[in-house]
């Protein structure tokens, strides 16, 4: 057992803290709340890809570098800690890349790795549909075979990033005749082919923060299919592991955390400061112990992973704790800054650029993007305690 | 950064647990409850036969150098087993208190009996007046020649009916931090003890001295410069029951998962259904936070790491999470599960019992809020 960081760790960590105070402070952007999925800045991305931060634990034949999942924590641990806009290459370091690495052909992997690894190619997510949410498995958008392509009819939702994502990872049915999880099959399907439109769909906080991908008569290269024909949700239950299994379930708004924490230091009321108020004092220490207990979870989730096997049940404990964790770090600022609390970013009295409204009601939505807390919670009760279904 | 156990300790920890789901069963756990000793002197000099009570001793003192990790691993099982023994007060309490503070000649007089088992410690440091710091201490000791005399009453003193020494927490200058520790012959003549009744009758008991003479050589560390010692082997034990909270949940856990597969209402398997799942999955959820904190804690403890927040982190989160696991484990258990013959209230009273031995959850939380800078 040995609960600290090598040496290498450690001058990794310090290495991506400079990088990112060094950006900080020439103006390149600001730390915000979920940077990692709403954060943009393709020159950001490409500043990280040079640093071989992106595809960090893949094959040194594709350009990897073969270094552990924790190590990739650290890296990422630093770029939520900053509140870095991440988002071009999330995903893609996340869970596409590893897909094609487990499930790609020789062909994709050369074609795919690289360009992702130089923070160029960004993915998006076709997983969900208006009538296919948690039963992922019921999905209903077609992949039907013509020639040496696949016509693909039907609609995605919840994708995030798709005004700048340059292909989408989607999951059709192949087989209208096998049993639902056993006739999907998951494709890289690039945004420019005739017959991809989109529609914005504006969230709770007025972040335009996902899309509606519609497919009319998309014709697919059959080379652009990952993996067997058919053996798609089982891909995708293992790539789910990945997605839900990091750090920005726990510190997509750390920046917040971070601000709370100066802003009772740093604030008077009633003659003294905030921090001397003992709820107050005890409020955050609470969420400290939370959060301190929620980061020993994303580290085995990332143990787990260095063992080669996909942290199913690990990450779906994580993700629903930490998911909780998130929720109540926004409520508890929110109590503490009083009426102040609901001020949105374009009010001058905003404490802290209005990050606390902006977290609260963006946390609502971290209990179900990605496996509702629900069914997170029935993974860790029949896959992790072998309760029966039925 | 590798958070499995290792060989040795995997070794260690299924050891114990086949000794003790043989020699412990739930049956003997009831039977020292009723039982004056509270333990088994039988299997007490098995323990000292396999090594256990020596284990986290130098092999000079009789010991076999194991770490304070390699102890952890035992507690947990101990934990599990809901094991009534002086195990703790004597090893955690006060051997390695000895080990730490102790000069050569006390460690060479009192290690090695520890460890074949000819010598029970324990802790007397509350008293009858509520309160965690140094202020709290007022049992004094009078110098009187080349002894300290003491008289006062220490409360919660763990298997004090059966020890053989007391590291006494003792007051001996009007200084707030004027604190001494003292290790008293526990058979020494004004020394009274009663065992006090509590809800897992676990033999914590009320120990009165009435001028109790106790020789100035048996000072522990220095005169007057006795709290941060009981600072750390207040840490130490928290640490420790920690880990004995993480067997128990456990069990706690196992056992609730176990009954939810078999019970059986309206033709189907209680846990089938998804309300009882969804505590079962946080109970899952609060067991994994307890582990990894609490190990993170002992890891620590063991490499000499200052883990002051880390303890405070674990001890928090084990305070917390003890009722989450309870609640629903009773929940799920039915009726059955709040009844004598149950197995399920050894483990839910005495798991409460830990978690307010010593300091209130207020102190620790306040403890995380100053390594915050929340001043």
């Amino acid at each position: 057992m040995d609960f600290g960081f090598s040496e290498e760790q450690n001058t990794l960590r310090q290495e991506v803290r400079n990088f990112l105070e060094g950006e900080i402070e020439r103006g390149l952007w600001k730390p915000s709340c979920d940077a990692w999925i709403q954060g943009y800045d393709p020159a950001f991305t490409k500043r990280v890809a040079q640093r071989g931060w992106i595809g960090l634990t893949w094959p040194k034949e594709y350009g990897g570098q073969e270094r552990s999942f924790i190590d990739r924590l650290v890296v990422t641990e630093e770029m939520l800690r900053y509140g870095a806009p991440a988002a071009c290459h999330w995903f893609t370091d996340r869970q596409i890349g590893g897909s094609i690495l487990s499930y790609g052909s020789e062909e994709q992997k050369r074609e795919f790795l690289p360009k992702i690894m130089a923070g160029e190619l960004y993915v998006g997510l076709g997983m969900s549909e208006p009538e296919s949410g948690s039963d992922l498995a019921s999905l209903k958008t077609r992949a039907t075979e013509d020639g040496d392509a696949y016509v693909i009819n039907g609609q995605k939702t919840w994708t995030s990033g798709a005004s700048f994502i340059k292909h989408i990872d989607l999951f059709a049915r192949t087989d209208m005749d096998a049993p639902k999880h056993r006739g999907i099959s998951e494709f890289l399907v690039p945004m420019d082919l005739p017959g991809i439109s989109r529609i914005p769909m504006i969230d709770i906080t007025g972040t335009e923060a996902w899309n509606d991908i519609f497919f009319d008569n998309v014709r697919v290269p059959k080379r652009c299919m990952i993996g067997e024909k058919n053996r798609g949700f089982y891909q995708v239950i293992e790539q789910l592991a990945y997605e839900r299994g990091g750090m920005e379930r726990l510190m997509g708004n750390y920046a917040l955390f971070d601000a709370i924490i100066t802003f009772v230091k740093e604030t008077e009321c009633g003659g003294r400061a905030l921090s001397q108020d003992a709820i107050v004092r005890h409020k955050l220490a609470q969420l400290q112990v939370e959060f301190e207990v929620g980061r020993l979870l994303m580290y085995k989730v990332a143990t787990v992973m260095d063992e080669g096997r996909p942290p199913t049940v690990e990450a779906a404990v994580s993700k629903s704790y930490a998911t909780a964790f998130e929720q109540r770090l926004a409520n508890t600022a929110m109590e503490i800054l009083g009426p102040y609390g609901v001020l949105q970013a374009g009010s001058k009295y905003a404490p802290f650029e209005g990050l606390a409204s902006h977290s609260y009601l963006g946390s609502k939505g971290y209990s179900l993007q990605a496996g509702s807390r629900e069914i997170l919670k029935n993974i860790i009760a029949t896959r992790g305690l072998g309760l029966p279904t039925d | 950064m590798n958070l499995a156990l290792s060989e040795e300790q995997e070794m260690l920890k299924q050891a114990a647990r086949e000794l003790l789901e043989e020699r412990c069963p739930k049956s003997f756990v009831k039977l020292m409850e009723q039982d004056a000793k509270g333990y088994s002197a039988e299997l007490w000099q098995e323990m000292a036969t396999l090594g256990w009570l020596g284990l986290v001793f130098p092999e000079a003192y009789g010991g076999s150098g194991m770490s304070f990790l390699d102890l952890s691993v035992l507690l947990e099982e101990m934990g599990r087993a809901c094991l009534p023994s002086p195990f703790f007060p004597t090893v955690v309490l006060g051997g390695l208190p000895v080990l730490e503070a102790g000069s050569e000649r006390q460690k060479k007089l009192y290690l090695p009996d520890i460890a074949s088992g000819r010598a029970i410690f324990s802790l007397a440091l509350l008293e009858p007046k509520l309160g965690h710091d140094s202020k709290a201490i007022a049992v004094e000791a009078i110098p009187d020649g080349n002894t300290y005399n003491i008289s006062g009453s220490k409360l919660f003193v763990p298997y004090a009916n059966v020890a053989d020494y007391l590291l006494c927490v003792v007051r001996t200058s009007r200084q707030e931090q004027g604190i001494t520790l003292l290790i008293a012959d526990a058979k020494s003549p004004g020394v009274t003890c009663t065992v006090m009744e509590t809800m897992a009758h676990e033999k914590l008991c009320e120990v009165v001295f009435d001028e109790v003479r106790v020789p100035k050589e048996n000072i522990l560390g220095q005169l007057d410069q006795g709290w941060p010692e009981v600072s750390r082997i207040v840490q130490r034990s928290d640490v420790a029951k920690c880990c004995q909270i993480v067997g128990n949940l456990q069990w706690v856990l196992e056992d609730t998962v176990a009954y939810a597969k078999e019970r059986k209402q309206f033709g189907r398997p209680i846990g089938t259904f998804q309300a009882l799942q969804h505590y079962c999955a946080d109970m899952y959820t609060y067991v994994e936070g307890a582990r990894l904190s609490t190990y993170q804690a002992a890891w620590m403890l063991s490499e000499g790491l200052t883990c002051v927040k880390e303890t405070a982190v674990a001890k928090s989160w084990i305070n917390e999470a003890a009722s989450r696991v309870f609640n629903p484990a009773h929940q799920i258990h039915g009726a059955m599960g709040v009844t004598a013959e149950h197995d399920l209230h050894f483990y839910t009273t005495r798991a409460r019992a830990v978690e307010l031995s010593y300091n209130p959850s207020s102190l620790y939380l306040e403890t995380i809020a100053g390594a915050m800078g929340l001043e």
